[in-house]
């Protein structure tokens, strides 16, 4: 009997197989999801706290507070993008995968986006309310935080990939992000404000997609490249 | 000519030659400095809006300009090293790195200190290139922080030269996001670069082009110990500082 | 005098150069400290190496 050659998976088999574990992973540790959404909350509320909750405050600051508070969350649930497989050696897996590495980091960044960046899409409305946003803004938020976790997640993964291991990798990696985070706040909170003002907001949510398409072409080559040098 | 260019790269050659070079670089230099400066403090005349303030553009401009081109510096030679795998070419990158984070501080400085009497403010959080620049600090820090935190020296030098070659695309991107930005907050008053005078520009160019001899010969002098450094367990160099001459 | 007040934004004008001679004496400073730490380790290191054999 002769032996049939076994198939290799194909891309979209290897991105779906990625996808699927970090996810698995994720329900397993709740933890790892609610954590950063908590800290999501309480920098929204150290905000009101340490200037004051006067209504004309809140209004004005809502959409930067919430983005800064946002940003800082994803920066936290980052760090463990690729901390837990570099321990226990499935990041040596992945580099020897025969499925093209991009594909597979592109994997774990959906997962990621879709256990960070998507809750805080969700959880930010309750939060927008009590900074007396009116509910058309929070729709517009609530898209700017969309298109722009989807950005700071690829991009942020070239930064993990960069100081997995590394001691002292946390405090580095956000001195690498801010400056890769910075456009993405900038058009996004700007965005969110003007909504507010019944200005045109419109710039912002298109930049902020081509931002996003951007980073989903170009990052997860460069947080491979990255992958492969932390771990030669 | 190819002959000299291998030569070059070749870390021994570099290190002699790069010493005899220095000084060509750093004498003229230092004189085109004196002189522009001269030239700026004292002999040109005034500026009409700005009074004698505008005469720190004669160390701003230069400073910013170099603190742009050494990133150009430390990102090309890092892709340099990346692609063709040259050594010295990292070598270039790391040396480039601290005198560049040093230009972009003394921008920043410069420029703030320029700000308040013309703008009544030392930081203007809407100023585009204020902000690029700033971001520019930033990057250079995390590229050093980077470089730091891997004790690998190959492998340091691969993943800051990846780092680097993104903060490229990102500092512009951040220029053009600021831009837009603070076209929305309406009331920021932006300097406008108005044309200059040629007794204005002329010492100002000549200032540059100091600043950049000068820039190249400590570019060489730190390019020098980061190759004596990364070869210090060669041959070449245990027979050079062995020798009777040594090799400081 | 007239070149130190500079019309009222001496103090600005000098400060800056004052500050742009700082920072290259203090980074070509720096650089000489560490091509003289760095040759004195390895001198150290091969004249121990030799003085073994």
């Amino acid at each position: 009997m002769s032996e049939t050659p076994r198939e290799i998976p194909g891309i979209v088999a290897g991105l779906g197989a990625t996808a699927k574990r970090d996810l698995l992973l994720a329900w397993k540790r709740p933890g790892d999801v609610l954590n950063p959404l908590f800290f999501f909350a309480m920098v929204c509320t150290l905000f009101p706290l340490a200037v004051g909750p006067s209504a004309e405050q809140l209004e004005f600051s809502g959409p930067g507070v919430l983005w800064v508070a946002a940003l800082l969350a994803t920066l936290l649930s980052l760090n463990s993008l690729f901390i837990t497989d570099f321990e226990d050696g499935s990041l040596d897996q992945l580099l020897v995968s025969p499925q093209p590495l991009p594909v597979l980091v592109l994997g774990k960044t959906l997962a990621h986006w879709l256990t960070s960046g998507l809750p805080l899409v969700f959880v930010s409305p309750i939060l927008a309310i009590t900074y007396r946003m009116p509910l058309s803004v929070v729709g517009v938020m609530m898209i700017t935080l969309a298109l722009g976790t989807i950005s700071l997640s690829l991009l942020g993964s070239i930064g993990a990939a960069l100081t997995v291991g590394l001691h002292r990798g946390t405090a580095l990696l956000s001195l690498l992000i801010l400056p890769l985070a910075m456009p993405i706040m900038i058009l996004g909170a700007n965005a969110v404000s003007l909504a507010a003002s019944n200005d045109v907001y419109s710039t912002g949510i298109w930049a902020l997609g081509a931002y996003a398409i951007a980073s989903l072409s170009l990052a997860p080559y460069a947080t491979a490249a990255a992958l492969r040098i932390s771990n030669e | 000519m190819w002959k000299w260019f291998h030569q070059l790269a070749s870390p021994p050659h570099f290190y002699r030659l790069s010493a005899i070079l220095a000084p060509w670089l750093a004498v003229p230099g230092v004189i085109l400095i004196a002189y522009a400066a001269w030239q700026g403090l004292f002999v040109v005349p005034m500026d009409y809006q700005q009074g004698d303030a505008f005469r720190i553009i004669y160390v701003h401009v230069p400073s910013a300009y170099l603190s742009m081109m050494a990133y150009m510096i430390m990102a090309t030679s890092g892709a340099i090293g990346l692609i063709w795998r040259i050594k010295l070419s990292h070598a270039v990158a790391a040396a480039a790195a601290p005198i560049g984070a040093g230009f972009t501080f003394l921008a920043l400085c410069t420029g703030s200190i320029w700000g308040k009497p013309m703008w009544g403010t030392w930081w203007e959080w809407g100023d585009p290139r204020m902000m690029s620049e700033l971001i520019l600090l930033f990057l250079y820090f995390g590229y050093m922080a980077l470089r730091s935190a891997i004790d690998d020296t190959a492998k340091a030098d691969k993943a800051s030269a990846v780092l680097a070659l993104v903060g490229i695309v990102n500092v512009v991107i951040v220029h053009f996001s600021v831009e837009w930005w603070s076209s929305l907050h309406q009331g920021q008053t932006v300097f406008k670069k108005g044309t200059m005078d040629a007794d204005m520009r002329i010492p100002l160019l000549i200032m540059v082009l100091g600043f950049t001899l000068l820039f190249g010969a400590m570019l060489l002098r730190r390019i020098r110990t980061e190759v004596l450094f990364r070869e210090r367990r060669t041959r070449w160099v245990r027979e050079m500082i062995l020798s009777p001459e040594g090799g400081a | 005098m007239d070149a130190l007040a500079m019309g009222d934004y001496g103090a600005y004008v000098w400060s800056c150069y004052a500050l742009t001679l700082v920072i290259v004496v203090f980074l070509s400073w720096r650089a000489r400290l560490r091509q003289k730490r760095v040759y004195r380790d390895i001198e150290v290191r091969l004249k121990a190496l030799e003085d073994r054999e």
